[in-house]
C-alpha cells in the first residue's frame, strides 16, 4: 500500500518512539498536522512562537536524553526557529526539526513563505538534508535521528517541500543505516588510554575538569567511579554541573569566568590537567596565552576531534565516547599496582583548601533588600537539590550554577554556548513534558523572561506547573555589571523601564503570580509556591540592583586574574 | 604555509556550500578551489589551496572530517606529490604579434587551440607559478583575457585517495 509523505513522516516519528512534537502549523505542514490529527501516539505541543518550539525541545531532550522534535512551517516558521537550533547547535543537543518548504517546482521562484531553509540553518545544524522526492523521505529520517543521536550529537534539520507531503509512495522503515561518509568512534586508543593512567598515577597536583560531554553521553557514574578512586580534585563546567555531585568532597566547584577561586586556581596551577567532554572556551579558561604560562601535562578526552587542540595543544588526546574511555582508563588503573603519591596528593588538597578559604561566593546576608544569591540558597534547601532548574542568561544564571549543587547530570538546562536570552521558560515546559510530576522550576530575569515571554499560555494549556523564580533587578544585570566594570559605570541602554506587572500578567494568563520584597518572605514565598504543585507559579522577587557576581574573570584576562567582592 | 587539501565527499547538492561555508565562517583562507566527479559517479573530489599555520592546518582538516558529506581528507603536503592548474588564456595576435606570440607559447609548452584574424587562445598547464610566468612574460597588454581551473594535486607513488 502506498502511503503520502504527510503518513510516512508520522509513521517514522512513531517508529523512532517520539512521544512530543513542539511545534506551530502553516501553510506548507498543512497536510502534516492533518496526519498528526488522524493518530494519537505522537502528541503535539502547541507552542506560541517558534523559537519556543525549538527550546522546548531543547529541554525535553536535555532533561530526558531523548531526542528532541520540533516542527515549524517555511518562511518565518523556519528563520524564529533559527535561535532554537543555534542553541541546541553550540550545546550539542540532539535534535530533529522538521521544516515545511514551499512546493518543489515553487523552489528558487521566491514564492509565499519561502525562504532557504537548508541554507540558513547549514551553519548551525550538525546536519541537514531538503527531501525533494518522496521515496528518499524514510530513509532520510532515518539517517536525521541517526545523525543527531551519535557521535557528538547535534540538531539535523530536515525540510519538506508540501508536494512530497502529498506524494505518495511505499512505506518502508530501515532498521539500521550505515553512512560510508559518517563513523564516529567510541573505543579510545588503547595506548593513548595507556599513557593517560600512567600521567595520573604520576600526578602530584591532578586536576580533572569535566564538561557537557559527560552529560550528553550519560559518563556520570563513570566520571563519578574516577573521581573517586583516585581522591583528585573535580571541577565542571558550567555545562558539565551534575556530571559529578556537587555535594561530595571532592568537588572544587564551577569554574571559568564565574567560577569557584579554588577551581580557577587548581585549574591553573595543575600539573596534571584530564579534559573529558569540555572544550577550553573563553568563558572557561580565559585567555589561552595566560593558561599556557604553567607547564602541565593535559589529558583530552573527548568524542569530537575538532574540539582536541584547538584552543590549548594537548599531550594526549584520545577520541572516543567518553564512558567507555572512562571504563577502559578505570579499569586500567585498577588493574595496575600503582596508585598516585599519597603524600603529594594530600599536600595539594592542602593548597586547594587554603584557596577555599577566600570563601568566593559570600555575599551580605544581613542587607535588608533581597540578594538573589540567598534567593537561590533558598531554592536549593526547599526543593532539596532534585529540582530540574533552567536558566535564562545572565547574572541570575551564573547565581544558578553556583549556588544550586546539582548532585545529578540533566537537572541543569542552561543555554550555556550560545546564551540565549529567552531559553528558560520554553525549556522548563519541554523538561516538564518529559518528567511529569518532577519539580521544575525556571530561573529567570525580567530581561530574559520577555524574550519567550508568550509561552505562558502553552504552559496554560497543557497545565504545566512549573515554577518562575524572577530575579527582578530592573537591570540587564550582566551587562550592567560589565558596564560598571568595563564602561565607567555608564548603563547604557541596560535599564528595563516600562516594565509589566508581572504578579498581574500572570494571572492574566491563569497562572499564580506573587510579588516578594523582602528577605524575609523569600522562604515562605517558595514554600508556599512548590505547594501547589499543579499550578504555574509565577515568583516576582525584588532583588538588590547592585549585587554582581564574583569571582569574575574578565574577558581576555587570564584564569586566575579574578575580580574578587572585597577587591571593589 | 600553502597546503593543498583533497577532499572525497557525496556528490549531492549542497556538499559544496557545506565546505565552502565552512572555510567563511572559520576565517580560514582559499586560495583555490576545483571540484568533480570522479570515475565514480557518487564520488566528489575537491582540491582546495589554502594556507596557514600548521594548527590552522590540523583544525581545518578536522573540521573538513567532520562534515557528514565528507568521506577522506587528505593534505597532499604531507608526502611528495603532483600538482597542476590548467589555463585558457586569450591574447593579442595580429600581424605584428602573431610569430612572437607562438614562440612564446611553445617555450611554455602551450598550446594554441583557437585562432581568429586577431587573437590566438593558447591552452597552458603547469604549476600556478609557471602560468604566473607566462602572464609576466606575455605583459598585460597582450592578454585579452583568462581563464584558470586552480590548481588540482595528486600524490606521487603508490599513495591514494579512494575509498
Amino acid at each position: 500500500m502506498e502511503l503520502s509523505g504527510a503518513e510516512i513522516l508520522i509513521k517514522c516519528l512513531q517508529a523512532e518512539k517520539v512521544e512530543y512534537v513542539f511545534g506551530y502549523p502553516g501553510g506548507a505542514v498543512l497536510f502534516i498536522y492533518d496526519e498528526l490529527f488522524k493518530q494519537n501516539k505522537v502528541k503535539h505541543v502547541l507552542v506560541r512562537h517558534e523559537q519556543g518550539a525549538t527550546h522546548a525541545a531543547d529541554g525535553y531532550s536535555r532533561s530526558s536524553r531523548k531526542v528532541g522534535v520540533a516542527l515549524v512551517t517555511s518562511g518565518p516558521g523556519v528563520t524564529n526557529a533559527v535561535t532554537g537550533i543555534a542553541t541546541a547547535y553550540m550545546d550539542s543537543i540532539p535534535m530533529v526539526i522538521i521544516s515545511g518548504q514551499v512546493p518543489t517546482h515553487a523552489i528558487g521562484l521566491d514564492a509565499f513563505q519561502e525562504c532557504d531553509a537548508v541554507g540558513i540553518t547549514r551553519p548551525c545544524v550538525k546536519h541537514n538534508f531538503l527531501v525533494k522526492d518522496v521515496k528518499d523521505l524514510a530513509i532520510t529520517m532515518k539517517k536525521a535521528f541517526y545523525l543527531a543521536t551519535t557521535g557528538r550529537p547535534g540538531p539535523v534539520l530536515v525540510d519538506i517541500p508540501k508536494d512530497v507531503t502529498v506524494a505518495k509512495c511505499k512505506f518502508e522503515y530501515p532498521e539500521t543505516i550505515s553512512m560510508r561518509s559518517y563513523n564516529p568512534v567510541i573505543k579510545g586508543h588503547p595506548g593513548q588510554i595507556k599513557k593517560a593512567a600512567q600521567l595520573l598515577i604520576e600526578a602530584k597536583r591532578p586536576m580533572i575538569y569535566a564538561g557537557g560531554g559527560v552529560i550528553l553521553s550519560d559518563a556520570a557514574p563513570q566520571l563519578t567511579k574516577l573521581v573517586r578512586m583516585l581522591g583528585f580534585p573535580c571541577t565542571n563546567t558550567l555545562m558539565g554541573l551534575g556530571g559529578f555531585p556537587a555535594t561530595d568532597k571532592h568537588f572544587v566547584g564551577m569554574l571559568g569566568m564565574h567560577g569557584t577561586y579554588e577551581a580557577n586556581m587548581a585549574m591553573q596551577h595543575c600539573d596534571v590537567l584530564v579534559a573529558i567532554g569540555a572544550r577550553f572556551d573563553d568563558r572557561v579558561i580565559g585567555d589561552p596565552a595566560h593558561f599556557g604560562q604553567v607547564p602541565r601535562k593535559i589529558i583530552h578526552i573527548d568524542i569530537d576531534p575538532s574540539s582536541i587542540s584547538k584552543r590549548v595543544k594537548v599531550d594526549v588526546p584520545i577520541v572516543g565516547h567518553v564512558p567507555d574511555v572512562l571504563d577502559d582508563l578505570i579499569k586500567l588503573i585498577e588493574a595496575g599496582k600503582q596508585r598516585p603519591e599519597p603524600k603529594a596528593i594530600s599536600a595539594w588538597w592542602a593548597q586547594i583548601d587554603l584557596w577555599k578559604t577566600k570563601d568566593c561566593l559570600r555575599y551580605d546576608r544581613k542587607s535588608k533588600i533581597i540578594k538573589p544569591q540567598f534567593v537561590l540558597e533558598k531554592l536549593y534547601e526547599i526543593t532539596k537539590g532534585d529540582a530540574f532548574i533552567t536558566s535564562d542568561v545572565g547574572q541570575h544564571q551564573m547565581w544558578a550554577a553556583q549556588f544550586y549543587k546539582f548532585d545529578k547530570p540533566r537537572r541543569w538546562i542552561n543555554s550555556g554556548g550560545l546564551g540565549t536570552m529567552g531559553f528558560g521558560l520554553p525549556a522548563a515546559m519541554g523538561a516538564q513534558m518529559a518528567n511529569p510530576g518532577a519539580t521544575v522550576a525556571c530561573v529567570t530575569g525580567e530581561a530574559s523572561f520577555q524574550m519567550c515571554i508568550q509561552e505562558l499560555s502553552t504552559c496554560k494549556q497543557y497545565r504545566l506547573p512549573i515554577k518562575v523564580v524572577n530575579l527582578n533587578n530592573r537591570y540587564m544585570g550582566m551587562v550592567r555589571q560589565w558596564q560598571q566594570f568595563f564602561h565607567g559605570n555608564r548603563y547604557s541602554e541596560s535599564y528595563m523601564d516600562a516594565l509589566p506587572d508581572f504578579v498581574k500578567l500572570a494571572e492574566s494568563y491563569g497562572h499564580v503570580g506573587m510579588r516578594i520584597e523582602k528577605p524575609a518572605d523569600v522562604e515562605p514565598a517558595l514554600k508556599e509556591a512548590f505547594k501547589r504543585t499543579d499550578e504555574l507559579v509565577f515568583m516576582d522577587f525584588m532583588t538588590d540592583q547592585t549585587e554582581n557576581v564574583y569571582p569574575m574573570v574578565g574577558g581576555g584576562k587570564g584564569l586566575t586574574e579574578m575580580i574578587l567582592a572585597e577587591e571593589l | 604555509m600553502r597546503h593543498i587539501i583533497s577532499i572525497l565527499l557525496e556528490n549531492e547538492a549542497g556538499a559544496l556550500s557545506r565546505v565552502s561555508g565552512l572555510f567563511s565562517a572559520r576565517g580560514y583562507n582559499i586560495e583555490s578551489l576545483t571540484v568533480a566527479p570522479t570515475e565514480d559517479a557518487s564520488l566528489s573530489r575537491m582540491t582546495i589551496v589554502t594556507s596557514g599555520s600548521g594548527d590552522v592546518i590540523e583544525q581545518i582538516t578536522k573540521q573538513l572530517n567532520k562534515l557528514v558529506e565528507v568521506v577522506k581528507v587528505v593534505d597532499l603536503f604531507e608526502a611528495p606529490h603532483i600538482e597542476r592548474e590548467l589555463m585558457l588564456i586569450k591574447v593579442r595576435a595580429g600581424a605584428k604579434e602573431r610569430d612572437d606570440m607562438k614562440r612564446m607559447s611553445d617555450i611554455f609548452r602551450g598550446r594554441i587551440i583557437d585562432v581568429s584574424e586577431d587573437t590566438f587562445t593558447i591552452e597552458l598547464t603547469g604549476t600556478g607559478q609557471k602560468l604566473d610566468a607566462f602572464i609576466e612574460a606575455l605583459g598585460r597588454t597582450a592578454i585579452l583575457e583568462t581563464a584558470r581551473t586552480g590548481a588540482s594535486g595528486i600524490s606521487r607513488g603508490q599513495r591514494v585517495l579512494r575509498i
